[in-house]
């Protein structure tokens, strides 16, 4: 828990962004995921809450906890599937949940996928801060969050795993750099990327799952069955909005592949693993040919 | 594309860091083959040696701002003077090292300019592209090749429509390598006197230090693990030395834990952390069903052990049969020979 002065309890409550995605689970890419021709099966990958992004959920929640009345919201950007990830947050502490979701959003790249989220926050108005995980294991980029900061013209910290204190409309923290830390102080509003080393995402609170198990965006609730359409009609905290390009207000040369300037000329896959095993001297050769095979492989470098 | 080369040049206390030394001679020969020139663009506080440096890099012309206020870095200052700057020079290409600083800056620079970035590039080439679509062949452009989704592709990726082609680069995968020891740049002294405002100092820097990582072997995508046979905690120096060559984190049996060689969050195995890394290096681990457990199902195993019979070995995908104290030096030197 971050150690924040009881006096600041009297801050002025905050209204809180949290980028999160979802994502395949690279992390679990073993050979069970390769297909005979060394491509990955994406089909089999689990799809989860971005690692880092559910860390940056965290960091919300424990700002939540110690001002009162601060309202955290989740922003998701992705197809329909990824309203998931608002009820996750829901799950877990989240105020309010908002998808953004359009095929003409497809293709982006953090530029375009930056400059969605940007039109989005502007949408949703007085935001106070922008919490977003370092990186998305997917993409592995660290681009998306200080490219939405430049776009809604806030001021950026990266890196950050730890809360150092909140008051008087500042935020101290603590980030972690390639050969040691920092400590900086940032106004508020503010942009931050949250570190896979702050504190774990707390659990699903049981009463929560109940609430919001039902939560459902327009698209979902079409294909639902008639007592769930009535149920989030009674209910209307368990509608998940769904904004769209014409929501947003964005321009169309701006969004999805017609926004990107970056394009996939080729991809390799890399085949992960040798069949047998290849049993080698300790020569300076014998060594060079194995670093050799996995510099190639590009398993090193 | 018209336009010359870019590299920005971090400096620590001074001195320009090792990836921006070695982007500066892989920007040269990128320079070389479009046939224009090498640029580099420095900020501090009392750098005017910077030339000293650099020069021999064979970089022609050195952008520099020497100013009291650009000393500790800060992301709005520094991307308000280097968006300006390549605005102003409109270069084809500009690269960045993948370090704290450049993976803070780059992206905000791209998102100013509105260009393309592309993260973590382990190799850069001068190629051509066909757009399917529309059959233009492009010329000459810059391919960042870097690997994406968890290390199990290479994807190559260009930007042929919003320049400048930008790219941040890991440390260590390009050779610095000295151009010509007399090589002369020239100095062009950015005017920053009117490019930043008291707004951009907003956010304060109140303390910087060294401090070692927490440990998370779990998202490491490299492991040099050691069992028993390293003999002591002075001889995983050399363990350590491997992994930061690679990028990699360091981990141990239980009982190279229990023997005072390792702290306790780095052992792996049923009693310690389940890792599955894309590849596990074990230095003197025999391959009790324990350690095992933990790190089977990593995507490639090397095995370094004096023994040939060693139970890891039946999984592992290289063996070398060797004391590790020879063998690792020798992984070291064969990785400077070959890599990039």
């Amino acid at each position: 828990m971050c150690p924040i002065n009881k006096k600041n309890n009297r801050m002025k409550p905050l209204k809180i962004v949290v980028l999160a995605k979802q994502v395949p689970d690279t992390r679990n890419v073993g050979p069970d995921a390769m297909k005979p021709d060394g491509t990955v099966n994406r089909a089999i990958l689990p799809t989860i809450f971005n690692p880092d992004d559910l860390h940056a959920l965290e960091f919300a929640l424990q700002i939540k906890d110690k001002i009162e009345g601060t309202q955290v919201i989740v922003l998701t950007m992705g197809p329909k599937r990824a309203a998931d990830i608002v009820r996750e947050g829901y799950y877990r502490g989240a105020d309010y949940g908002l998808m953004v979701s359009d095929r003409r959003f497809g293709g982006a790249d953090t530029l375009a996928t930056s400059y969605t989220l940007a039109m989005t926050i502007k949408k949703i108005g007085d935001v106070d801060m922008v919490l977003a995980g370092v990186q998305a294991i997917d993409g592995d980029t660290a681009q998306t969050g200080p490219q939405t900061a430049e776009k809604i013209n806030f001021p950026q910290v990266t890196y950050v795993e730890e809360i150092i204190g909140l008051g008087n409309n500042e935020i101290t923290v603590k980030r972690r750099l390639d050969k040691g830390i920092e400590i900086v102080k940032a106004p508020i509003p503010v942009l931050m990327t949250v570190n896979g080393t702050f504190d774990k995402c707390r659990s699903r609170n049981a009463k929560k799952l109940l609430k919001y198990k039902y939560a459902r965006t327009n698209t979902e609730l079409a294909r639902e069955e008639d007592y769930i359409k009535e149920m989030v009609e009674q209910r209307p905290y368990l509608h998940i909005p769904e904004w769209n390009v014409e929501d947003i207000e964005a321009e169309l040369s701006k969004i999805g592949l017609a926004g990107s300037p970056t394009k996939v000329n080729k991809v390799e896959s890399i085949v992960m693993k040798a069949s047998e095993a290849k049993v080698l001297s300790d020569s300076q050769e014998d060594i060079d040919l194995m670093v050799g095979e996995l510099i190639s492989s590009h398993v090193i470098g | 594309m018209d336009g010359n080369v870019f590299v920005f040049c971090e400096t620590d206390n001074g001195k320009v860091v090792d990836i921006s030394l070695e982007l500066l001679s892989s920007g040269k020969k990128l320079a070389g083959k479009l046939n224009c020139q090498l640029e580099a663009i420095v900020l501090g506080n009392n750098i005017s040696d910077i030339e000293k440096q650099i020069s021999k890099y064979g970089v022609d012309t050195i952008h520099i701002a020497d100013d009291s206020r650009l000393d500790p870095y800060l992301t709005l200052t520094y991307s308000k003077i280097i968006s300006s700057v390549l605005d102003k020079h409109q270069p084809q290409i500009v690269l960045f090292g993948a370090s704290s600083i450049g993976r803070d800056l780059a992206p905000r620079v791209a998102s100013t300019l509105q260009c393309g970035l592309t993260a973590d590039c382990t190799r850069l080439e001068i190629g051509d592209h066909l757009e399917k679509k529309t059959k233009v062949l492009y010329k000459d452009l810059l391919l960042a090749i870097r690997p994406a989704f968890g290390g199990s592709i290479m994807a190559t990726i260009v930007n042929w429509d919003m320049p400048p082609q930008m790219a941040t680069v890991r440390e260590g995968v390009m050779k610095k390598e000295v151009f010509d020891e007399n090589y002369k740049s020239d100095i062009v002294n950015i005017d920053i006197s009117d490019l930043i405002k008291d707004e951009d100092f907003v956010i304060e820097v109140l303390e910087r230090h060294m401090e070692e990582s927490k440990v998370n072997l779990k998202e490491a995508p490299i492991i040099v693990a050691g069992g028993y046979g390293v003999g002591s905690k002075e001889n995983f120096d050399l363990l350590y030395e491997l992994a930061d060559m690679l990028g990699a984190d360091v981990g141990g049996s239980r009982a190279a834990v229990d023997a005072g060689f390792l702290e306790n969050e780095r052992q792996i195995g049923q009693t310690g952390v389940t890792v599955r890394p894309k590849l596990y290096i074990a230095c003197g681990i025999s391959g009790a069903i324990q350690h095992t457990a933990g790190m089977d199902e990593s995507a490639m195993i090397v095995s370094i052990n004096k023994d040939e019979n060693a139970p890891i070995n039946k999984i592992a995908d290289y063996v070398i049969v060797g004391d590790l104290n020879e063998v690792i030096p020798k992984i070291i030197k064969s990785f400077h020979k070959q890599a990039q």
